[in-house]
């Protein structure tokens, strides 16, 4: 076995200096009618060799988004990651480090965090961003539970219906044993209506949760969305798009008290769903109820500027069950990605990046909707994302159908959304050419004329 | 040597106008912003980001990177964090395009490969802990653990018994109680020995019909198994309640003993410690769970199913459970790698891992005992704790101080003052992967470090790139973005 | 040290009574502020809320812990020091006097009985430090 040192010399050795005949006898602390009395049945082991053909065998049997072109967003995105982002990030030192406990062993970790709060202020325009947290998901949750312990407020929270619905789902389930109760917007026309909103917050409503731009793609009215939220008390809280921040106005200038986001497109592979990114980030008022790590600066002994873990006593592992949050581990390393993701971009590849996705998404839905079978399903301004319309209703084949021709072509609507099983929804990054868009929607269109030939 | 000019501030060495991404330009028909978007949703100027070029981005990360211990450069004993070996075979092949460039919302019959790692990682789970039933949705071992809660109190809502009370010992790791707070339950503390097993006594006092969740960690943050886990599943169970085994310290019984068959009904593991996915200067982790199969219906969905042809799906026909904790699948970057980890070693193998971790533990402890006391006694599991009481009570000098002193000799500090039950403690946790010669260089850096002066000790570290760091300032007046040369909002 | 004049919960808190308008100062012991160390952070209640006695009322935090503060009387917030959040130096030259925290109007007053006299807490400070 490669990673083992001890060899039978070395481990009688031990065993002598240990004072023990055996190494079973070190065990003798488990009861012999504990012990398990047969080998796990487990496959046999296998060598580098024989795994890496093994993890070949399954990776062939996917098919990825290098192999197809892959239109599908709803959260994860094929954005480009530039080959520095995958060498730094590979640095051991990097990656077998662990949290940052020993400050002058750990002053690369540390500062990278450090720039990784203050890039993810900017890109905000808030005032404190923590280490990261877990993904875009649960970093809603926290912050909802966040925004509780600040007001002080426990009885309702109110969420647009156009936020990610498994966002959604998972804020349910961390409030059902709260007692908290969950308020959802309608967003029938693809964004919520403000006056709709405003009679859902009372004067015990902690938060008013949106996403930025929505599930759907498009822009909410956030800035009346966060007036309407504070008239009442409550506070603001908007999950963003962070590519979209190239372009859109950054929430810490409309009013948003917390901000979250799924970090997994600054520079993260879309991994079937993780390892992801948290972001949250908040004014400097509510820094001390904030979940997860913050580094900050501070001198040592000899006055030289250095960093460390600080406000530690929000955490978990002093406060216990008082604490904001149970978040011990982070993504440490996922927001080291991000930070090297946006030193490469910096303002203007932010802002280029942001403008190819809504230029070539509305490029892509306008080739698409010329086919009389497709319309867009909603009327208002999107970024990256839109939803379409087959007035077939035949979502399923259709993307089947792409399937076959090598196009990841949409996500269907229906899981979510019953009333809209006739929809999908399609993102287009910076990363799909003229030509590939072409080619979707080509496929998509033909796919619609052969189903008519078929029943002439 | 060292290049303080490259690792200054990435603010400090932007300069206006430096790109280090460049993007093609646009090749479909561009229309003006203004009629696509409102105005009033367009911010007037790009984020005020860092401008560099792409070698200062190389230069300021690399030279970064040399100011971190890790595993891949130093002996890490950090206790209950099981810094073991993270194999470079896993980093590829986890990279792998057909593994890495996967949406998770493309259709199942595009992702066979995928679904069918998952799913026998959740059977090889299944079968280590001895619960059948697996969840690999958790991002983390706090989230497991929350995520179990929520299992549990799902269940009870289901059985109409409105339970509100969750016991863990003293000695438990501040996530239990966090998590418990986070699933509506009130703790309660349940005392321990001196050797961190459970006081049986104060057990059963506090166990009633309102408790929902006895928590345990076994073995215990002591590093010692608690031979009366029988007793105390019994005790539990006897009022309908349920035990949660904390996974933290899996490393030690390895296909030795199952949770499973030693009472557990619930558990986590931590398969960034336990199956080597890499810490990552503080994550990803990961937090699968296994639970009885009379649970498994409350687990989060979707679980990856088989059907009878062989054909893997995502399973989302679950009525009874609790919902979601995290977007997506789960954390699969750290499955595949932790997958790589248990097909590397097979049934023996991870047997042997557990062998070596707990006789390596074992040996520095019978070279440490004389000059460092271990209060628990002579033998451990995977990691043990010494105090440092004797030497602070003669000379002043605390387990803090020798752990700073480490540094200069080249070793990573064990963890410091946890559990909280044993004063001074240094749990000292050196995994299956170091050698002999590595513990023996260890043990005596411990000796001579005892025996130095108590003013050095006091001062150190002293060759690493700062001093001990000024906490309180920090925290008093927290600074924690960058704020030079950026115009007041 | 301890001032003859005030009571003490076995909390640390102190009270100090003023029979004429029924308002009652309240802060922490010295000896508590010394086993803190190093304190960062406090949080007080608004003018206006209700405390409880044995109930907690606000926070106080060094680099390492965080306390509750207990409110050793029942009554309604009437003024706060909030120079102190700014200045937590304070609490280590002068609790009694310029580190008051909160001014409370008594809703009752059958709370104070429970309370400690300067004697009796000292006693217990002794015992503690062991």
């Amino acid at each position: 076995m490669a990673y083992f040192f001890n060899t039978p010399e070395d481990r009688q050795a031990m065993l002598a200096a240990i004072g023990a005949e055996s190494v079973d006898e070190l065990f003798a602390m488990v009861p012999a009618e504990l012990r398990l009395a047969r080998p796990l049945a487990l496959p046999a082991a296998m060598t580098e060799l024989e795994l890496t053909a093994h993890m070949q065998q399954l990776a062939a049997a996917n098919t990825s988004a290098s192999d197809a072109l892959c239109f599908l967003g709803g959260g994860s995105y094929d954005h480009f990651i530039p080959a520095v982002v995958d060498a730094l990030s590979s640095r051991g030192e990097f990656y077998t480090s662990y949290t940052p406990y020993q400050p002058e062993a750990s002053q690369g970790n540390l500062q990278a965090f450090f720039e990784y709060q203050s890039l993810i202020c900017r890109l905000t325009g808030m005032e404190v961003s923590n280490a990261s947290l877990y993904d875009g998901g649960s970093a809603v949750a926290e912050a909802v539970l966040m925004s509780m312990h600040a007001t002080k407020r426990q009885r309702r929270v109110v969420v647009a219906a156009s936020v990610h619905p498994e966002y959604r789902r998972i804020l349910e389930t961390y409030l059902v044993n709260l007692g908290t109760e969950l308020i959802t917007v309608g967003a029938p026309y693809g964004t919520i209506s403000v006056d709709e909103l405003a009679k859902c917050i009372d004067d015990e409503t902690a938060c008013v949760l949106v996403q930025q731009p929505n599930f759907f793609g498009c822009l909410e009215d956030v800035a009346a969305i966060g007036r309407a939220a504070h008239e009442r008390g409550a506070m603001f809280v908007v999950s963003v798009d962070p590519i979209s921040l190239g372009l859109l106005k950054r929430p810490g200038e409309y009013g948003a008290d917390i901000v979250i986001a799924e970090g997994q497109s600054l520079g993260n592979p879309m991994a079937y769903g993780g390892p992801y990114l948290g972001i949250m980030a908040c004014r400097e008022d509510f820094a001390r109820r904030m979940p997860g790590r913050i580094v900050g600066q501070t001198t040592d002994r000899d006055g030289r500027a250095c960093m460390v873990l600080t406000l530690q006593t929000r955490e978990q592992h002093i406060r216990r069950e008082k604490a904001t949050s149970n978040i011990c581990t982070n993504q440490g390393l996922y927001a080291l990605r991000a930070t090297i993701y946006l030193s490469l971009m910096g303002p203007q590849g932010m802002r280029e990046a942001a403008q190819l996705c809504l230029q070539k998404s509305h490029y892509a839905a306008n080739q698409l909707t010329r086919a009389a079978r497709f319309s867009a399903a909603f009327d208002r301004p999107y970024f990256k994302e839109f939803v379409v319309r087959d007035a077939d209703g035949q979502v399923e084949t259709l993307l089947a159908e792409a399937m076959d021709q090598g196009i990841m072509a949409g996500a269907p609507l229906g899981e979510w959304y019953p009333e809209w099983s006739d929809c999908f929804l399609v993102a287009v990054t910076e990363k799909r050419t003229k030509d590939d868009i072409d080619r979707w929607a080509n496929c998509l269109t033909r796919v619609n004329s052969r189903r008519e030939v078929a029943h002439a | 040597m060292r290049n303080t000019r490259a690792t200054q501030s990435l603010f400090t060495l932007s300069k206006p106008g430096r790109r280090g991404a460049l993007l093609p330009a646009c090749d479909v028909p561009e229309q003006p912003l203004e009629s696509l978007l409102p105005p009033s949703a367009l911010a007037d100027a790009p984020p005020p980001l860092a401008e560099l070029a792409e070698p200062d981005v190389v230069r300021h990360f690399t030279n970064l990177s040399t100011l971190n211990m890790s595993v891949d450069t130093h002996f890490y004993p950090l206790g209950s964090c099981t810094m073991k070996y993270n194999s470079k075979r896993n980093e590829r092949l986890v990279a792998l395009p057909g593994m890495a460039d996967l949406h998770p919302y493309q259709r199942e019959e595009t992702l066979q490969g995928m679904l069918r790692l998952l799913f026998e990682m959740q059977e090889m789970l299944g079968e280590i802990a001895g619960l059948p039933v697996v969840s690999l949705q958790p991002a983390a071992g706090a989230h497991g653990e929350m995520t179990a809660l929520f299992v549990a109190a799902a269940y009870f809502r289901d059985l109409g018994q409105r339970r509100t009370k969750v016991l863990a010992p003293d000695s438990a790791h501040g996530t239990n109680p966090a998590s418990a707070a986070m699933a509506g339950f009130d703790t309660l503390s349940v005392k321990s020995n001196p050797d961190g097993t459970v006081d049986l006594n104060d057990l059963s006092a506090k166990l009633d019909q309102d408790t929902a969740v006895f928590m345990i960690t076994n073995p215990n943050t002591l590093g010692m198994f608690d031979g009366q886990i029988r007793e105390i599943a019994r005790r539990v169970h006897e009022v309908g309640a349920l035990i949660y085994l904390d996974g933290a310290n899996m490393n030690a019984i390895l296909g030795i003993t199952r949770p499973g068959d030693f009472g557990a009904d619930m558990m986590h593991f931590n398969p960034h410690k336990t199956f080597s996915g890499p810490h990552g200067g503080g994550g990803p982790g990961a937090g699968p769970i296994a639970v009885t199969e009379r649970l498994g219906g409350y687990l989060p969905a979707p679980l990856v199913a088989r059907d009878a042809a062989g054909v893997y799906r995502l399973d989302y026909d679950r009525p009874k459970s609790i919902g979601r904790v995290r977007a997506f699948f789960g954390n699969v970057g750290v499955l595949v790698r932790a997958y790589c980890y248990i097909r590397t070693h097979g049934p023996d193998g991870l047997r042997r891992v557990s062998e070596e971790a707990v006789l390596n533990a074992n040996y520095l402890l019978s070279q440490v005992k004389s000059f460092l006391p271990v209060p628990q006694g002579d033998r451990c599991m995977h990691e043990f704790i010494a105090s440092a009481t004797k030497v602070k009570g003669e000379r002043g000098v605390s387990a803090m101080d020798i752990a700073k002193r480490l540094l200069d000799y080249g070793f990573h500090a064990p963890t410091v003052y946890f559990p909280p039950i044993v004063r001074e403690a240094m749990m000292i946790e050196p995994t299956e992967t170091e050698s002999k010669e590595t513990l023996d260089a260890f043990a005596e850096a411990l000796r001579t470090i005892i025996e130095e002066p108590a003013e050095l000790l006091h001062a150190a570290p002293h060759t690493t790139v700062i001093s001990r760091p000024d906490e309180v300032k920090a925290a008093r007046n927290p600074a924690v973005r960058w704020t030079d040369g950026v115009t007041k909002q | 040290m301890t001032p003859n004049d005030l009571l003490y919960a076995k909390t640390h808190e102190w009270v100090k009574v003023d029979n004429a308008t029924k308002v009652a100062t309240i802060g922490v012991s010295a000896f508590a502020v010394e086993a803190l160390t190093d304190l960062v952070y406090i949080e007080l209640p608004a003018v206006g809320k209700t405390v409880k006695a044995g109930e907690p009322f606000g926070e106080i935090e060094s680099v390492k812990a965080v306390s509750d503060l207990y409110s050793p009387v029942t009554g309604e917030v009437i003024e706060v020091n909030s120079g102190l959040a700014s200045d937590l130096g304070v609490l280590n030259e002068d609790p009694y006097i310029k580190g008051w925290m909160i001014k409370v109007r008594l809703a009752e007053e059958a709370s104070l009985s429970k309370l400690l006299n300067a004697a009796d807490y000292e006693k217990q400070c002794s015992e503690e430090a062991h």
